[in-house]
């Protein structure tokens, strides 16, 4: 089973490409549509949490948080494997990554943003943002630079920003074929201005080289300290079931592994609305399920890890892991078990890591899993840490709360909907590279068969 | 003597690398293949640099000076910020803790080198750029472009040498 076909000709690339710009499946305007309503129904809850105050969410102390930071945790790590999947298998030259590493970065871009938002919305003054964010305020009170929160807003702007550079400075040559080829309008203006006039000069390659490889290198230990920084919220406080010391390298294999988990869903919806088949092939798909099968089982040891931290950790941290288990939190506890651990042994068998139907609800119920896992985190610690009062405090998140919840995956779902119909979701010019270079190396293995061939003969 | 321009397209790459090699090879008065020849590709082709020679990238000059210059300067910053104004009671803490503006530092030695980075790329691959004097889209398709400047004395040299290779397509246009 072959990545591409070697055949397919450089115009029928940019032709099929460009068309996903204007000509999608109708199932992909049900898909916005479904996503708007949803991120209506978000913005109606949070304007009532507004004006009502975060009671409505069923917060109160100690679960000040509830679902906003389990989410905030899932968004920030989805965002990781798009660019540092795209870097690592950059720098590692694996060329399958080219038909998918542009959504997937685009994945990682909005995954950061709506993760961003939970920083507002967690807030009960919204309208006093400004002080979340780490400068000297007029009382001065400066931020406390030993407080993994500081690092938290610096690591996540540089990772945000980083990321969008990185997406852009891969896409500039790809905007210089759609503004080539776009009739005149908006698009052609937008295009002309976000191509900066690349023409393909043997400069501007040389460059962009060296640009594109020098970014993801810094991309790589980036991403690792924003999720390793992520953990540190947790790990360095003393909560039991968070003074954990594997929680950073368990943080970024959750990271990688909710991320490549979605990476699988959103190439089963854009192949099939985008009409990729051509491009986004089965063989690509059942590479990308056994690097999700690879990093499942990392973080399942790492699971097991903390599991067995907690169990023969301090008194505390034994009970509450008997807590997760046996409380009122355990369904969820067990159900993220189940989906995280157990369900990624579908990816096992060969016959399923090429099964669309099979492969989407695999991958639904990962991120559900890694969702669950990040409220499993929060939750319980805060219904059983160390004050009496807090004890069996269990907390049960109001509609309020689900609905914001459900809104970010609508406004995420919008935002890569709106990009996918505005820039090429599928990298042109790569796809052209890979096509050329594996058909030099068939060349090369048909040459050097004929030879050998050709040797046999004359003896 | 006025300058033309001259953009010749090849849908066979070994027919382009002839053409290139065979430009930088010959000597034609009022012609220099280093300064006057630029080559345009739908793809990144490493084998370009090879038959065109080598050309230096100093993009990463400006990675080290981004990466190396912002860490510095924000441990700096950070610190002397956190030692001067930090009206904060410290209570026998260090007046600079090192490991958590290392953090910071390491954050930022990472944020300057990407911007700067993507400066120096734009600096050194002339963006944002003006149309050359000749362009045609098939070069962002599937064909590869040698665009070449010359006195119009010698244009009928370079075109006899591009029609020589099979140039699907020759276009000209008189240049400053």
């Amino acid at each position: 089973m072959k990545d591409i076909r070697e055949d397919i000709a450089w115009a029928q690339i940019n032709n099929d490409v460009l068309k996903s710009l204007e000509n999608p499946r109708k199932l992909y305007w049900v898909i916005l549509f479904i996503a708007i309503a949803v991120v209506g129904v978000a913005v109606g809850c949070e304007i009532y949490q507004y004006n009502m105050g975060l009671g409505v969410g069923n917060f109160d102390n100690p679960h000040m948080w509830g679902l906003y930071i389990a989410s905030f945790i899932f968004w920030i790590g989805m965002s990781h494997s798009g660019t540092l999947l795209s870097a690592i298998l950059h720098i590692m030259h694996a060329d399958w990554r080219k038909p998918i590493y542009r959504f997937a970065e685009a994945m990682t871009t909005f995954s950061l943003m709506t993760a961003g938002l939970f920083v507002a919305v967690h807030l009960g003054r919204i309208w006093q943002i400004y002080f979340a964010l780490p400068y000297p305020n007029m009382r001065q009170l400066w931020p406390n630079f030993q407080s993994p929160l500081l690092w938290d807003a610096m690591a996540i702007f540089t990772y945000l920003s980083s990321s969008i550079l990185f997406l852009y400075v891969g896409m500039i040559p790809d905007l210089a074929i759609c503004r080539d080829n776009m009739h005149p309008g908006w698009r052609k203006k937008l295009y002309t201005a976000l191509a900066l006039g690349w023409e393909g000069t043997d400069r501007q390659w040389r460059n962009f080289r060296v640009t594109y490889l020098t970014i993801a290198c810094f991309l790589i230990p980036l991403a690792v300290s924003v999720h390793s920084i992520v953990a540190s919220d947790f790990a360095m406080s003393q909560q039991p079931g968070w003074h954990i010391t594997s929680f950073p390298p368990y943080f970024v294999a959750g990271a990688l592994y909710s991320g490549c988990a979605a990476i699988i869903t959103l190439f089963i919806i854009l192949r099939y609305v985008f009409k990729f088949e051509e491009y986004m092939t089965m063989a690509i798909l059942k590479k990308i399920s056994r690097l999700t099968f690879a990093i499942a089982m990392v973080w399942t040891y790492l699971v097991w890890v903390e599991y067995a931290t907690a169990w023969f950790g301090n008194a505390h941290d034994h009970h509450l892991m008997i807590e997760k288990a046996t409380g009122t939190y355990a369904p969820f506890w067990w159900m993220m078990n189940f989906c995280a651990s157990v369900v990624p042994f579908v990816l096992f068998f060969k016959r399923f890591q090429t099964n669309i139907p099979v492969l989407f609800a695999v991958s639904l119920l990962l991120n559900l899993g890694m969702w669950l896992e990040r409220w499993m985190i929060v939750a319980p610690t805060f219904a059983d840490g160390y004050y009496p009062w807090t004890w069996d405090h269990n907390q049960w998140p109001s509609l309020v709360q689900w609905g914001i919840v459900f809104g970010s995956f609508g406004w995420f779902t919008m935002l890569f909907m709106i990009f996918c119909k505005i820039f090429p979701s599928v990298s042109m010019y790569e796809v052209k590279e890979m096509v050329y270079h594996r058909k030099l190396a068939t060349k090369k293995l048909q040459a050097t068969a004929n030879l050998a061939a050709a040797g046999k003969g004359a003896h | 003597m006025g300058k033309r321009h001259l953009l010749a397209l090849f849908t066979d790459f070994d027919e382009a690398e002839a053409v290139v090699t065979e430009l930088r090879g010959v000597t034609i008065k009022g012609f220099n293949a280093d300064k006057d020849m630029i080559v345009k590709s739908p793809i990144e082709h490493p084998e370009v640099e090879e038959f065109l020679g080598y050309k230096p990238v100093r993009v990463q000059w400006f990675t080290l000076v981004g990466a190396v210059g912002m860490g510095f300067l924000m441990f700096w910053l950070i610190a002397a910020s956190q030692g001067n104004f930090f009206a904060q009671m410290k209570g026998g803490k260090p007046i600079v803790p090192f490991p958590p503006d290392f953090v910071l530092t390491y954050e930022l030695f990472i944020l300057g080198g990407v911007y700067i980075t993507v400066l120096g790329f734009l600096i050194c691959a002339g963006l944002p750029a003006r149309r050359s004097p000749l362009y045609s889209a098939k070069v962002s398709e599937d064909q590869i472009g040698i665009l070449v400047q010359a006195d119009e004395a010698i244009s009928g040299t370079l075109k006899s040498i591009f029609t020589k290779h099979q140039a699907l397509e020759i276009q000209e246009e008189a240049g400053k």
